[in-house]
C-alpha cells in the first residue's frame, strides 16, 4: 500500500484521541439531554393529555338498552311483552375464514341466499373490531341445539340473545296496539341519540308508536375496561337502565277477540267504546296481519303478499277507513231538527217513496220502493225512512246539519291517543267551494241528510258519536290508555300519562231540552225493539234494552230509474253494511260501531255483530249489574 | 511538555483503574463494567416480565440468552486484541461474503432477507456479525496509517464502511445499517479525521438524502419516515405504534403507574411492547424517574467504556473501543428517540432490555472485546 509514509506519532494520536473523547462525551451528554427533555415534555408537561388518551383507550362507555314497557289490557292480560330471541352471529376477527364458517353453519341449519347476502352487507358496514355480525335471527330451539353441539368446531360463532317484542294475541290486536320494528335511519334522526344508543326497536304504529316515549324507558350505561382487541375485562361503573312504563289499556281482549271472530273472514271494522270514560274496549279491523312478523324484520315476499292483497290487511279500517255513514247519522239529524225547532216530534209527512225538489227534475227515492206512508220523526228513525230525512235536511240546510254533526265529533280526529286516525269529511258550503269549486246545492243537503254524498266518517268516529248520544249529548273523547301499571301489571294510581294526550277540541253540546235527546234515543230503541224496527231481529229476546241505528252505504252510485239488486252486483260493488248502537239504553255501558264492507244491509250483517258484542259485554262478562236496566 | 506529563501519568492511571492483579483481572474482566451490565440485564428482565404480559416464558428464554451472551463476552475477553487486529481483514472479507450470500440465498420474514442458513450451523444474521467487524476493520485500516488520516485514507475507510452498509440496506434492514455506519464513522472520528472532512462529508450526506429517498429506500421505509413526520395522518395504521407509545410514556408521569400496572402495555394497546418499544413500558410503569434511572445506568456504562478506551495501549484498541462504546450509546439514543417520537421508527432494540437474543449476544461480544482491550495491556508490555 502506497499510503502515507510519514512516521506515526503516537503522542499526537493520543492527544487527538483525548480531545475526540471529550467531544464524544459532549455529544453523549447533548443527545442524552435531548432525550431527557423529550421525556420531560411527554411525562411531566403533557402528562394530563396522555393520561386522558390512555384512559380513552382502555375505558369505554357501553349503553344498556332499557326493557320496553309492557302493555296490558283492562283485565291485566298481557298484550305486548318482551321475549328473548336468539340469533347466530359471527365475529370475523375470531374466524379463520368467514366463507368456510358460513359453509359449516349451512351444514347444520338452513340459510337462505338472502340471509347470506344481508350478512355480507352488514359485514361491510363500519364496526368496531371484534364486534359480532348477525347471520340469522329468530332461531328455533332445534337450531340453537344443533349449533351448540358443534360450537367447538365453529370458531367465532356465537348465539346472541336479545329481547324482542312479542304480541301473544298476534292478529287480534295488530290494529289496536300496533307494533315495533327495527329502528331505521330516518327514525334515528328524530329520537334522542343518547337514549336510543342501545335500542334496536321503535314503535312503528298504534299504541307502540304513540306512547313510544313512555314505553321506551331510559338508557343505562356501564363503563368497562377493554383491551386493545375490545374484549371487556371488567365493569368499572354502572348506571342501570330505567325500564319503560307499563301501560294498561281500556281494551278488553275477550271483546276484541269476540269482535274479530264475529267479523270472521269478512272485511270490516268494529269499534266499541265505554261511553262513560271514552275508553276504547275493542278496536278491530279485518282482515288483520301478524304483527310479530314485523318485529325482527319481515321477509320481502311475505310483506309483498300483505301489501298487494286486495283485502288490504295492513289497512286499519277502524281508524283510517272513511265510509259514507249512511242512515246511521239519522238520529243526529233528527235531533238537530228538534233542537233547532225546525221540526217537532209530531210533525209528519206522507211518504210515497219519492221526493222531489222544486225546479229539479231529479227524483230522490226511498230505499223502500213504495214508501212508508204517513211517517213522523220517531217512525222515520225506527224504519229509517229516507223521504222524511230528505224533507228535514232540506229544511235544516247544510249549515245546521254540519253544526250538529260537528257536535258529535265528525270532521275531526278527536281521539286523544290515536294520532293516525283520519278525520273523515264533514261537508260545509266552504268545504265544497274550496275543494270542488262549486256552490252548495239543495240536492247536496238531501244526500247529507241520509249520510250519503260527500260525507265520510271512520268507524271510530261513528262509535264516538254513538257514545255521545248514549251520554245524551255530553262529549267524551275516545282513548286507549287507561292507566299505567307497576311491575306486576297492577294499576298505579298516579297516572300522569294524560299529559301526553293529543290536544283535541271538546265537542258535544248543552242539550236545552233533554226530552228531545231522550226522544231520539227512544226512537233508536224502537229500531231494536219495535215491530217495525229495522234491527228488530237483532234486538229481540234481550234481557236489557238497547238503542241502535242501521245504515247502508252505497259503494256505486245507482242511476236514475235503476233498481238496486244485490244479487246481480259484483261482491265488491255491494253496499257496505253499518250499525251503530249502545246498551243498556238507560245506563249505557258500551257503544259500538260496526261496518262490514260490501256486507249488503246494515240490519242483516252489521246489527247481529253489535248484538253479540252487547250480550258478551253486558251478560257474559258481567258488566251489567243486577237491576241496571234489565227488563 | 504536556505530552510528557501525559505519558508519565499513564502507568499509574492504569493500575488505579483495573486494580492490579485481582481475580477479575486474571479472568480478563472489568468488574465495574461487568457489575453495571449485570444490573442492566436484571432491570431488563424485570421490565420484560411486565412487557410480555406477565409471562415467565419470555423471561426464562431471555435469561438463557443472557447466559449465552455472558459466555460469549467471557470468551471474547480472553482473546488478545492482537488477534482481533490480525484477523480484522479476514473477518471483514468473510462478513461481506456472507452478506452477499444473504442477498442471494437468505431467508427471512416480512419481505426482508436477513438470515443465512448454512447446513450444520445454527442460522445467523451476518449483519449482526458486521456490527463488530466493521469497526474492527476500519480501526485496522486506519491505525496502521499516519493519524489523523489523510483524505485518501478517509476515502478508503468510507468504502470499507459503505460496502457492507449498502449490502445490509438491500436486505433491507435500515436499523442495522444505521448502527454499522455509525460504528464505522465513530472509528473515523476517534482516529482524528479533520473537521473540514467531517463538514464536507456532512454536506455530501445531506445532498445524498434525496437520492436515497428516490432510489434506495423501500416503500415501507419511506412510510416510516412519513409516519414519523405526521403520525396522526394514519392513527389506526402505521401511526398507531408511535401514538400508542407516546401515550404510554406520557401517561406514566413522574413516578409511573407501578410495575405490572401500566394500562397501555398490560391491555395490549402498545404494540411490540416487549421488543423495540419496551422503553415505553418502563416509562409507563416507572415514570420519568424510572427512565432517568435507566438512562443513568446506560450513561455509566458508556462513561466506563470511554475511560477504558482512553486507557487503551495502542491506536487500534483505542479507536475500536471508543467506537464500540459510542455505537452502544447510539443504540440507546436511536431506540428511545424513535419510541418517544423524535426519530423515525427504525428497527433498533433497546440494548439488553428488549427481548431478543441476537443483539444481546453481539452487544456482549463487543463488551468482551472492550474488556480484552482493557486487560491485555500489561501482558503486552511485558
Amino acid at each position: 500500500m502506497k499510503s502515507d509514509r510519514r512516521l506515526k506519532d503516537s503522542h499526537r494520536e493520543k492527544r487527538i484521541y483525548v480531545f475526540r473523547t471529550f467531544i464524544a462525551f459532549v455529544f453523549v451528554m447533548l443527545l442524552t439531554s435531548a432525550l431527557v427533555y423529550r421525556l420531560y415534555d411527554l411525562q411531566i408537561v403533557n402528562n394530563q393529555h396522555f393520561q386522558t388518551l390512555s384512559d380513552k383507550n382502555r375505558m369505554q362507555l357501553e349503553s344498556i338498552a332499557p326493557n320496553r314497557g309492557l302493555i296490558y289490557d283492562r283485565n291485566g292480560i298481557l298484550l305486548a311483552d318482551n321475549q328473548p330471541v336468539f340469533s347466530v352471529t359471527i365475529t370475523p376477527e375470531n374466524t379463520k375464514s368467514i366463507e368456510k364458517t358460513i359453509g359449516a353453519i349451512q351444514d347444520i341449519i338452513s340459510l337462505s341466499p338472502g340471509q347470506i347476502k344481508r350478512f355480507n352487507k352488514r359485514l361491510k358496514r363500519t364496526r368496531r373490531p371484534f364486534q359480532s355480525v348477525v347471520l340469522k335471527s329468530k332461531l328455533t330451539e332445534q337450531e340453537i341445539a344443533r349449533i351448540e353441539v358443534r360450537r367447538h368446531q365453529l370458531q367465532g360463532v356465537n348465539i346472541k340473545a336479545e329481547l324482542a317484542r312479542h304480541y301473544p294475541f298476534g292478529m287480534d290486536t295488530a290494529h289496536s296496539i300496533g307494533y315495533v320494528g327495527r329502528i331505521n335511519e330516518k327514525e334515528l334522526g328524530k329520537v334522542d341519540e343518547v337514549n336510543y344508543s342501545a335500542t334496536n326497536y321503535i314503535g312503528k304504529l298504534g299504541v307502540e308508536r304513540f306512547y313510544e316515549a313512555e314505553l321506551h324507558g331510559q338508557v343505562g350505561f356501564q363503563k368497562v375496561e377493554t383491551n386493545a382487541s375490545n374484549r371487556v375485562l371488567r365493569v368499572l361503573d354502572r348506571t342501570p337502565p330505567v325500564p319503560g312504563i307499563n301501560l294498561i289499556l281500556h281494551l278488553d281482549t275477550r271483546l276484541q277477540k269476540k269482535a274479530s271472530e264475529l267479523l270472521g273472514t269478512r272485511r270490516g271494522a268494529v269499534v266499541a267504546i265505554d261511553p262513560r270514560s271514552g275508553g276504547i274496549l275493542a278496536l278491530v279491523s279485518a282482515p288483520s296481519f301478524d304483527p310479530n312478523a314485523f318485529v325482527t324484520g319481515i321477509d320481502y315476499q311475505s310483506y309483498a303478499a300483505l301489501r298487494d292483497s286486495l283485502d288490504l290487511p295492513l289497512f286499519n279500517r277502524a281508524i283510517k277507513g272513511q265510509y259514507p255513514p249512511g242512515s246511521t247519522i239519522k238520529p243526529i239529524i233528527g235531533f238537530g231538527g228538534l233542537d233547532s225547532k225546525v221540526a217537532n216530534r209530531e210533525f209528519s209527512i206522507w211518504d210515497d217513496g219519492k221526493y222531489q225538489l222544486k225546479n229539479d227534475e231529479r227524483i230522490y227515492r226511498d230505499w223502500k220502493r213504495r214508501g212508508h206512508g204517513r211517517i213522523n220523526l220517531d217512525s222515520a228513525i225506527t224504519q229509517s225512512c229516507d223521504i222524511y230525512f230528505y224533507d228535514l235536511a232540506f229544511k235544516l240546510g247544510v249549515d245546521q246539519m254540519s253544526k250538529y254533526l260537528g257536535y258529535f265529533g265528525f270532521g275531526h280526529n278527536l281521539a286523544v291517543d290515536i294520532s293516525e286516525a283520519r278525520a273523515g269529511i264533514l261537508p260545509t258550503r266552504e268545504w265544497k267551494r274550496a275543494l270542488k269549486g262549486r256552490a252548495w246545492y239543495p240536492g247536496d243537503s238531501l244526500n247529507l241528510g241520509i249520510g250519503q254524498g260527500f260525507m265520510l266518517a271512520t268507524p271510530l268516529q261513528l262509535a264516538t258519536a254513538t257514545a255521545v248520544i248514549a251520554n245524551r249529548g255530553q262529549w267524551v273523547s275516545p282513548v286507549l290508555l287507561k292507566s299505567v301499571a307497576d311491575d306486576q301489571g297492577k294499576p298505579k294510581l298516579e297516572a300522569k300519562v294524560a299529559m301526553r294526550y293529543r290536544e283535541v277540541e271538546s265537542k258535544g253540546l248543552e242539550v236545552e231540552n233533554p226530552e228531545d235527546m231522550e226522544f231520539v234515543v227512544q226512537a233508536m230503541s224502537n229500531v231494536m225493539h219495535s215491530k217495525k224496527g229495522t234491527a228488530r231481529r237483532s234486538g229481540s229476546r234481550s234481557k236489557y234494552k238497547m238503542a241502535g241505528k242501521t245504515g247502508t252505504a252505497q259503494v256505486v252510485g245507482i242511476k236514475q230509474g235503476e233498481k238496486y239488486d244485490a244479487e246481480a252486483l259484483d261482491e265488491r260493488h255491494r253496499d257496505h253494511a253499518l250499525f251503530v248502537g249502545f246498551a243498556p239504553m238507560n245506563d249505557p255501558k258500551i257503544a259500538v260501531a260496526v261496518i262490514v264492507e260490501n256486507g249488503g244491509g246494515g240490519s242483516t250483517t252489521a246489527a247481529p255483530i253489535a248484538r253479540a258484542l252487547f250480550d258478551a259485554w253486558l251478560l257474559d262478562y258481567g258488566e251489567l249489574y243486577p237491576g241496571g236496566g234489565v227488563e | 511538555m504536556n505530552q510528557q506529563d501525559f505519558i508519565r501519568q499513564m502507568p499509574g492511571a492504569e493500575s488505579h483503574l483495573h486494580g492490579g492483579t485481582g481475580l477479575a483481572y486474571r479472568l480478563h474482566l472489568d468488574p465495574i463494567l461487568l457489575a453495571l451490565l449485570l444490573i442492566l440485564c436484571a432491570a431488563g428482565l424485570v421490565i420484560l416480565y411486565s412487557a410480555s404480559g406477565q409471562s415467565m416464558v419470555n423471561v426464562e428464554k431471555q435469561l438463557v440468552r443472557f447466559g449465552l451472551a455472558f459466555v460469549v463476552m467471557f470468551i471474547f475477553a480472553q482473546l488478545d486484541p492482537i488477534v482481533y487486529r490480525r484477523w480484522s481483514p479476514w473477518l471483514f472479507l468473510l462478513g461481506v461474503l456472507a452478506l452477499v450470500c444473504v442477498l442471494l440465498f437468505g431467508t427471512g420474514a416480512k419481505g426482508a432477507q436477513r438470515w443465512l442458513h448454512i447446513p450444520g450451523l445454527p442460522r445467523f444474521q451476518p449483519s449482526e456479525f458486521m456490527k463488530l467487524v466493521v469497526p474492527m476493520m476500519v480501526a485496522w485500516f486506519l491505525s496502521s496509517r499516519y493519524l489523523p488520516p489523510s483524505f485518501k485514507a478517509v476515502l478508503g475507510a468510507l468504502v470499507i464502511i459503505f460496502v457492507p452498509v449498502l449490502l445490509i440496506l438491500k436486505q433491507p434492514d435500515l436499523g442495522t445499517s444505521i448502527l454499522i455506519a455509525a460504528a464505522g464513522i465513530f472509528v473515523l472520528m476517534f482516529s482524528g479525521v479533520r473537521w473540514r472532512l467531517v463538514a464536507g462529508f456532512g454536506v455530501l450526506v445531506a445532498s445524498l438524502a434525496p437520492v436515497m429517498w428516490m432510489f434506495v429506500m423501500r416503500d415501507y421505509q419511506k412510510q416510516r419516515v412519513l409516519t414519523f413526520l405526521n403520525p396522526e395522518s394514519d392513527p389506526l395504521g402505521s401511526g398507531w405504534n408511535i401514538i400508542q407509545s407516546k401515550t404510554a410514556i406520557g401517561s406514566g408521569g413522574m413516578w409511573g403507574k407501578g410495575w405490572l400496572e401500566g394500562t397501555q402495555s398490560q391491555l395490549d394497546f402498545l404494540p411490540e411492547s416487549h421488543t423495540d418499544f419496551i422503553i415505553a413500558v418502563c416509562a409507563e410503569e416507572f415514570g420519568f424517574m424510572g427512565v432517568l434511572a435507566l438512562l443513568f445506568l446506560y450513561l455509566l456504562i458508556v462513561f466506563r467504556g470511554l475511560i477504558i478506551a482512553l486507557n487503551a495501549q495502542d491506536s487500534y484498541g483505542r479507536i475500536l473501543a471508543g467506537s464500540l462504546v459510542m455505537t452502544f450509546f447510539i443504540y440507546v439514543f436511536v431506540n428511545i428517540g424513535m419510541v418517544t417520537g423524535i426519530l423515525p421508527v427504525v428497527g433498533v432494540p433497546l440494548p439488553l432490555v428488549s427481548y431478543g437474543g441476537t443483539s444481546a449476544v453481539t452487544l456482549m461480544a463487543a463488551f468482551g472485546v472492550l474488556m480484552s482491550i482493557h486487560t491485555h495491556k500489561k501482558m503486552l508490555s511485558r
